[in-house]
């Protein structure tokens, strides 16, 4: 009964409640960082990094906390994560670094782990504010992915940087902010057409 | 600082690299408050109150206690955390100068703290106008005047997003696109308008 | 019985106008100059026009149906939408690049906002804006006129400006009956200027566009390329700058559609006098040669708030603007 309820709280973050294009959250990365499938996947994985240890810590200290201050502690919180990612991409890959440029510090700032944390590991235990984590970075990175083959695959023609239409004059516009913001809003429009075929 | 110099950052951050429609940067309350014209006036002056001074403290924050004391790498946690309390200061004020003005803005203001557009142009300045933890010349007027703007750029691209909608809001979208969907394509229209300024120089 | 005392309920008087008279009525307008381009730039032009208009009206057909509504195609909106998607091409282009253009055009910026009457955008502007940040080096390569050939192309007089490679038009090699007459390289629609005029008084006659926008907008362009067009205040060639690129085209034909633009004079000239602003910035300091689409859509941005903030005064209120 209780692992039911635990998968649960995992399976959400991909489906039903999917930060992207669900709750509609954290949508500056979203656009920023798809141009390629590359930078989607290290985007995802970073920010899952962060919202998973930061669910964890939230949930570990929320009698602790004041409630007053709730909301500072945890940007505390999530910018010590985030700082430790930062430093551990300048590390190991500084060429994603560069790419996701500024979009990586502003993780702290990316609503999903603030909401998530306000939302749900300030009111629940460490293991499923763990699995809420791992489900919403899962949900985040999966949609993200998304985003990105059309992007990469209509904008320059290639998919991780393998060339796969090569003779088709790639739509540039993919790649830059109007093709970007074209691509989600047709995306959610197509998920709202869905959810409404499916309420039928 | 030159004419030429000064007129790009303008140019640049309103149009060319407007914070919205080309960084992405903002899009929470772009997409929440652009429903009103009056409203979205009202978040737009807050947020180039809030860039601009942000811009300014966290330059000092940078210049005088990180570099000396080779704590860059706290660069995130301290911007941060003197945005939030900065704008927490904001809050108090426009309680005590204005409670209209708060109870309308309502949960916008706090929000403003999240705003990546904020966090953003403080951290642009620092890639823009330092290099090696050493400032560039000017780098102080050039950094007010860039976060300056990009908060003029927010504002704008809201104003004209608040307009739209507000006529939107009288037309007959298909259901599927109502709401979200549509608002990212009128703003994918404004930023390939916007694109018409690309590739500026004076 | 004596008609003067045939009682009838109003309307009482009825002028033959609807949308679709209009909207066929500016389609024949832009007809002549269709021909010169084709005239020009040979058949290429001709299946790039149909390839257009066909792939507008099919797409508003298909969609219409999907949203099971009625099928207004006979109303000549999206008609008119592909002709002037048409004209602001270049002939070279690949066709299958233009039909994407205009599925773009009917689809997403005129379907998706509800359809005829209730887009922000010009239809037909968004979707030439799309192809050119698409497929740059295909959207500037333009052919030489009267070699009806793809593959020799020849330099817009506003790109050569633009890269400095000639001042006035005797280095560019053409005169201004050249330039008024179409034989030049540029985009389908926009190089017959003589014929475009000719369509555009027919419209101003008939009172289906007033002077307004188009007044505002090129005396705006004239009188900054005047000023500060050229090397010292007072040296540029004015006439050059109106006579070049789509200015003529946009003025008359795109900037004064109903649908996008203000709908009070006060607007209209407001209207009018950004694009010109903006269509010179862009010409004056901006990467493109021409900036008239993009000052447009601009523009376009904007109209609402122009119809918001220029609301006629009614008579006996106070001025509305005083509160937001």
């Amino acid at each position: 009964m209780a692992m039911k309820r635990l998968i649960k709280e995992f399976s959400k973050g991909i489906f039903r409640e999917n930060p992207i294009f669900v709750i509609v959250l954290g949508l500056c990365p979203a656009l920023a960082v798809s141009v390629s499938l590359e930078n989607a996947l290290g985007m995802g994985l970073a920010a899952s990094f962060v919202l998973v240890f930061s669910n964890c810590l939230i949930s570990g200290i929320r009698n602790i906390v004041p409630s007053r201050i709730r909301i500072p502690c945890f940007i505390v919180v999530i910018a010590s994560f985030v700082t430790i990612v930062e430093l551990l991409m300048a590390a190991f890959s500084p060429q994603l670094a560069k790419q996701l440029g500024i979009f990586v510090p502003l993780i702290v700032v990316n609503c999903i782990i603030m909401g998530r944390a306000e939302g749900f590991a300030s009111k629940n235990s460490i293991l499923p504010s763990l699995l809420d984590g791992l489900g919403m970075g899962l949900g985040f990175t999966i949609a993200l992915s998304f985003i990105a083959i059309i992007r990469e695959l209509l904008g320059s023609g290639k998919i991780l940087g393998f060339m796969i239409f090569k003779a088709y004059p790639p739509a540039t516009i993919m790649i830059l902010p109007p093709g970007a913001l074209l691509t989600l809003g047709m995306l959610i429009g197509l998920i709202n057409l869905i959810k409404e075929r499916n309420k039928r | 600082m030159d004419l030429a110099t000064g007129l790009s950052i303008i140019i640049g951050m309103v149009f060319i690299n407007n914070f919205v429609l080309s960084k992405f940067l903002g899009l929470c309350p772009f997409l929440g408050v652009s429903r009103q014209i009056r409203l979205a006036l009202g978040m737009g002056l807050a947020v180039i109150f809030v860039m601009t001074l942000s811009g300014l403290l966290t330059w000092l924050a940078y210049r005088f206690v990180l570099v000396p004391l080779n704590l860059v790498y706290l660069r995130t946690i301290v911007f941060i955390l003197v945005i939030a309390t900065f704008v927490q200061l904001v809050e108090m004020i426009i309680l005590k100068k204005s409670p209209t003005l708060y109870r309308a803005l309502g949960i916008y203001l706090p929000l403003i703290t999240t705003n990546c557009a904020v966090l953003g142009v403080t951290v642009l300045n620092i890639n823009t106008f330092f290099a090696n933890g050493k400032s560039l010349p000017g780098s102080l007027g050039l950094s007010l005047l860039q976060s300056f703007f990009a908060g003029i750029g927010f504002t704008l691209a809201l104003l004209l997003m608040s307009g739209i909608r507000e006529r939107l809001d009288l037309t007959d979208v298909p259901k599927a696109l109502s709401g979200i969907p549509i608002a990212f394509i009128v703003a994918s229209l404004m930023s390939l308008a916007f694109m018409g300024f690309n590739g500026f120089r004076f | 019985m004596n008609d003067k005392f045939l009682l009838s309920i109003s309307p009482h008087i009825y002028k033959k106008e609807s949308t679709a008279r209009i909207m066929w009525t500016v389609f024949l307008c832009l007809v002549p100059s269709g021909i010169a381009g084709i005239f020009i730039f040979g058949p290429r032009a001709l299946w790039m026009i149909v390839a257009c208009v066909a792939m507008a009206i099919s797409t508003e057909t298909i969609i219409l149906a999907l949203r099971h509504q009625r099928i207004t195609i006979t109303d000549g909106s999206a008609a008119l939408t592909g002709l002037l998607l048409a004209y602001n091409l270049p002939s070279s282009l690949p066709i299958w690049m233009a039909c994407i253009g205009s599925l773009f055009a009917i689809a997403i910026v005129k379907q998706a906002f509800g359809g005829l009457g209730k887009n922000i955008f010009n239809p037909a502007l968004a979707g030439r804006a799309f192809l050119l940040i698409a497929w740059p080096k295909y959207m500037v390569s333009f052919s030489k006129p009267f070699i009806y050939s793809d593959s020799v192309t020849s330099a817009t007089p506003l790109y050569l400006l633009k890269e400095g490679k000639a001042e006035t038009i005797h280095q560019m090699g053409i005169s201004y009956l050249d330039l008024f007459l179409g034989n030049r390289g540029g985009c389908i629609g926009e190089v017959c200027i003589a014929l475009l005029l000719l369509g555009a008084l027919f419209l101003l006659w008939r009172k289906i566009i007033s002077w307004h926008i188009p007044f505002s907008f090129i005396s705006t362009l004239g009188l900054l390329t005047w000023l500060w067009g050229g090397s010292q205040i007072g040296r540029a060639d004015v006439l050059f700058s109106l006579l070049a690129g789509g200015v003529v085209l946009g003025a008359f034909f795109m900037a004064t559609d109903y649908v996008t633009s203000p709908l009070t004079r006060e607007g209209q000239l407001i209207f009018g006098f950004g694009c010109g602003l903006l269509t010179f910035v862009i010409r004056r300091w901006g990467g493109y040669p021409e900036g008239v689409s993009f000052a447009i859509l601009m523009m376009n941005a904007l109209a609402p708030l122009l119809d918001r903030f220029c609301r006629p005064r009614i008579y006996g209120h106070e001025k509305i603007n005083k509160r937001i």
